[in-house]
């Protein structure tokens, strides 16, 4: 049993309009100490399925279902009371924009505290102290005066870095990252990836870092998960799915972007087409309106009918929602030329 | 096409912009889009005239005191005596952090801020000081794109008003022609011509950004500033936009200027790249110079902070330089080099003296007194005896300084020679 299991989890949203299945059959598996990064466009469900792990979704307007099993405890199941105990304490959270994540008329210092307060029976002067140390950890210099400064006296590379201090002052065993690198500039944001490797290494907690950078994930993630459409797409150890994808999606994700290293004249590939409305989505495959590799799937199965999250070509690890027959000889002839001819050409 | 009647099986109603009548796979491989591809790049540009030239630009917004007299304490030096060349068609890319002044470096050239200093000459006139009667007509020559699809267009005017308004304003085209124009230009940047009684909400955010990509071709105009085009976009979105630049740059031969902090989408976009830090330009070069042999100890840490997908893939790691501490705060800039404060290399002459962008190469400019290829930077400054002082930046009374090296815009024939330390020349 993995330390964090989530099976089949479906967040819908019942509105006027029909229901919105922002999460549509999400599993995976997570071990302590490890990082899954969770990629895709905005609207692909990724951020929804982390609130739903936080039990963020309110009853009123949101229906949860599936199982997330964090230490053998389904969050699911248990009473408002008790998730309010776990969250922050055994799950926390850095957010997007730490400008707006932070009160912005509190000081740094007694945000940080508060969070160690509320699940922790000690004195208003103990909990700065921990504040203080939690800061210089992350980085802050002077951890001693910049804890009694307000938000806005901090850049965002520093703001960010104080989000990680409160985030981490319970010593939480599931870490969720959402988007935490995208408000910064490349050079901190280096500097905050670096961080969150060293601080995983510490602290022994599982990691998942929502993304669309498939950089950062290259990077920092063990497995990667590829979201669309509120479905994973593809699944399996970051290096494997980097070098050997299979889903006609992640393909258009990998040729879609420029890389610094990459010849300037060769022309990027876009997707063709938009993400789609998850009110309405596309019959079968939700990729299939927008895939150029349709054709090669004789009938018209991708258009109705919804393919499995299967056994990659390449063995057990590597799931993919595809009808391809052989979605590695199709990579391997007529995408990975496209997007990367220096690698084709050593091979 | 044979499956155009394929429908968006269950997809979106009819009435979505979204759900074009073609199938968004087809629509791709076809038309306008499609007939541009085979053209090479723009490399040839480089050579053309200047259609822009920027001397010593400064632009200092004072900071005022609070209560009722506020007196100016102080300024923010935003942009510091930036000088650069557009040529004709080419393209120019700006990057640098958040606070380095690229945006509002863009802001000065579209002139929606009067400049502080500096000569901004634009297709033979100097527009830096002209009055804002003046600004009617230049308008037509110099558009600009915003980040922001979502803010930049007026929620309450149709995409025909919208796309249409420019025609109007400059009395292009009498009433009458106009639709049809605006639907041509909706038709050249993708987007159904039919779908001109639309409002913005009804759009996703990459068919906003043509909307607005589609305004500022209206008026036919010379130049662009893009500033930050795609980095509001959806990842699979972004490459969609920046083909479409490429192609309307193509076509109507328009000189871009493109700010973006993207490194990998500036080097795409533009055949010569300048490096911004703190107001400054630090490094200027052509894409191979730039990113090949970054001579800047800024810009090579920006460099090997971009995280490399196909590095990690293979399971490798660029080596990362880490650059410590936050940009400081431009109203009262370190003296000297303004990087020095997070440089490796700095030494004593680095806050003493600035250094100047000096040229040393035949398309590459650096600020650097310790200029040169990561790990190969020199053990004494490289620009004493041209600045008329020692290793340590105290001035040398026996030295013959040369006079205004580094505020020319553009390259000349000849350059300081790193290796040899004389000038040489191609």
């Amino acid at each position: 049993m993995s330390f964090l299991s989530v099976r089949d989890l479906r967040v819908h949203f019942p509105t006027i309009d029909g229901v919105v299945k922002a999460t549509d059959g999400l599993s995976f598996d997570l071990e302590r100490g490890k990082t899954l990064g969770i990629v895709g466009e905005s609207g692909s469900g990724k951020s929804v399925s982390t609130s739903a792990i936080l039990g963020l979704h309110r009853r009123t307007n949101a229906i949860v279902s599936g199982e997330i099993l964090l230490d053998g405890v389904d969050l699911l199941k248990v009473s408002d009371e008790d998730m309010r105990r776990r969250r922050g304490r055994e799950v926390a959270m850095i957010f997007q924009d730490p400008l707006s994540a932070m009160h912005p008329y509190y000081r740094v210092g007694n945000q940080i505290a508060e969070a160690y307060r509320v699940h922790h029976d000690v004195s208003k002067k103990a909990a700065r102290a921990r504040a203080i140390e939690m800061l210089d950890r992350v980085g802050i210099p002077q951890p001693d005066r910049r804890v009694d400064d307000y938000p806005h006296q901090f850049s965002g590379g520093m703001r960010q870095r104080a989000m990680i201090a409160m985030a981490l002052i319970n010593n939480p065993s599931l870490l969720i990252a959402d988007e935490p690198t995208t408000a910064l500039d490349v050079t901190v944001q280096a500097q905050i990836l670096d961080l969150l490797q060293d601080l995983q290494r510490d602290f022994d907690a599982a990691v998942m870092i929502i993304t669309h950078d498939l950089g950062v994930v290259a990077e920092m993630a063990h497995d990667v998960l590829v979201m669309y459409g509120g479905r994973a797409v593809e699944y399996g150890a970051t290096k494997e799915i980097l070098t050997h994808p299979e889903m006609p999606y992640t393909w258009g994700l990998l040729s879609s972007i420029p890389e610094v290293d990459a010849d300037p004249e060769a022309k990027l590939v876009p997707i063709p087409g938009n993400p789609p409305s998850l009110l309405n989505p596309p019959s079968g495959c939700h990729f299939h309106p927008r895939c150029t590799h349709r054709d090669k799937v004789p009938g018209d199965l991708c258009r109705t009918v919804s393919p499995e999250l299967t056994p990659g070509t390449r063995g057990e690890g590597h799931l993919k929602r595809c009808h391809l027959a052989n979605p590695d000889v199709v990579y391997e002839r007529e995408v990975l030329p496209e997007i990367a001819p220096d690698l084709v050409e050593g091979r | 096409m044979s499956d155009h009647q394929l429908p968006m099986a269950g997809g979106m109603p009819a009435d979505d912009p979204r759900s074009r009548a073609e199938d968004p796979v087809d629509a791709a491989a076809s038309g306008f889009v499609e007939k541009e591809r085979a053209n090479p790049a723009v490399a040839g540009h480089f050579d053309a005239d200047p259609i822009l030239t920027v001397k010593d630009l400064r632009m200092y917004f004072p900071v005022r005191s609070a209560g009722i007299v506020r007196r100016t304490v102080g300024h923010v030096q935003a942009v510091d005596g930036v000088s650069f060349q557009v040529p004709k068609g080419g393209s120019l890319g700006l990057v640098g952090e958040s606070g380095c002044g690229k945006s509002t470096t863009g802001r000065l050239i579209t002139r929606l801020y009067e400049p502080t200093g500096g000569a901004i000459e634009f297709d033979g006139r100097d527009i830096a000081k002209t009055s804002s009667h003046g600004l009617k007509p230049l308008r037509r020559e110099i558009q600009m794109i915003f980040q922001d699809p979502y803010t930049s267009l007026n929620p309450r005017h149709t995409v025909g008003a919208i796309v249409g308004a420019p025609l109007l304003i400059h009395n292009i085209l009498p009433k009458d022609k106009i639709l049809p124009r605006v639907q041509e230009l909706l038709e050249i940047v993708g987007l159904n011509p039919e779908h001109y009684n639309r409002y913005p909400h009804e759009f996703s955010g990459g068919q906003r950004q043509r909307i607005g990509i589609a305004r500022a071709l209206t008026l036919q105009p010379k130049l662009l500033v893009a500033d930050e085009p795609v980095s509001a976009l959806d990842v699979s979105i972004q490459a969609q936009v920046i083909n479409l630049l490429q192609e309307v740059q193509r076509e109507f031969d328009i000189a871009f200027l493109f700010i973006a902090h993207d490194l990998a989408v500036v080097r795409h976009f533009c055949p010569e790249v300048a490096v911004m830090y703190l107001g400054k330009v630090v490094e200027i070069a052509d894409r191979d110079s730039l990113y090949n042999r970054p001579n800047h100890p800024y810009t090579q840490a920006l460099l090997s902070a971009v995280p490399d997908v196909k590095q990690a893939a293979i399971g490798g790691r660029r080596e990362r330089i880490r650059l410590e501490g936050d940009v400081p705060s431009p109203i009262n800039p370190p003296s000297g080099c303004r990087f020095r404060t997070r440089c490796a290399i700095a030494q004593e002459i680095c806050a003493r003296v600035e250094p100047p962008l000096l040229q040393i190469g035949k398309r590459h400019k650096v600020a650097c007194h310790f200029a040169g290829e990561l790990g190969h930077h020199p053990e004494r400054p490289v620009t004493a005896s041209l600045l008329g002082v020692d290793d340590t930046g105290t001035p040398d009374p026996g030295a013959s300084p040369s006079v205004g090296i580094g505020n020319d815009p553009g390259y000349s024939d000849t350059w300081f020679d790193l290796e040899r330390k004389t000038m040489a020349s191609a």
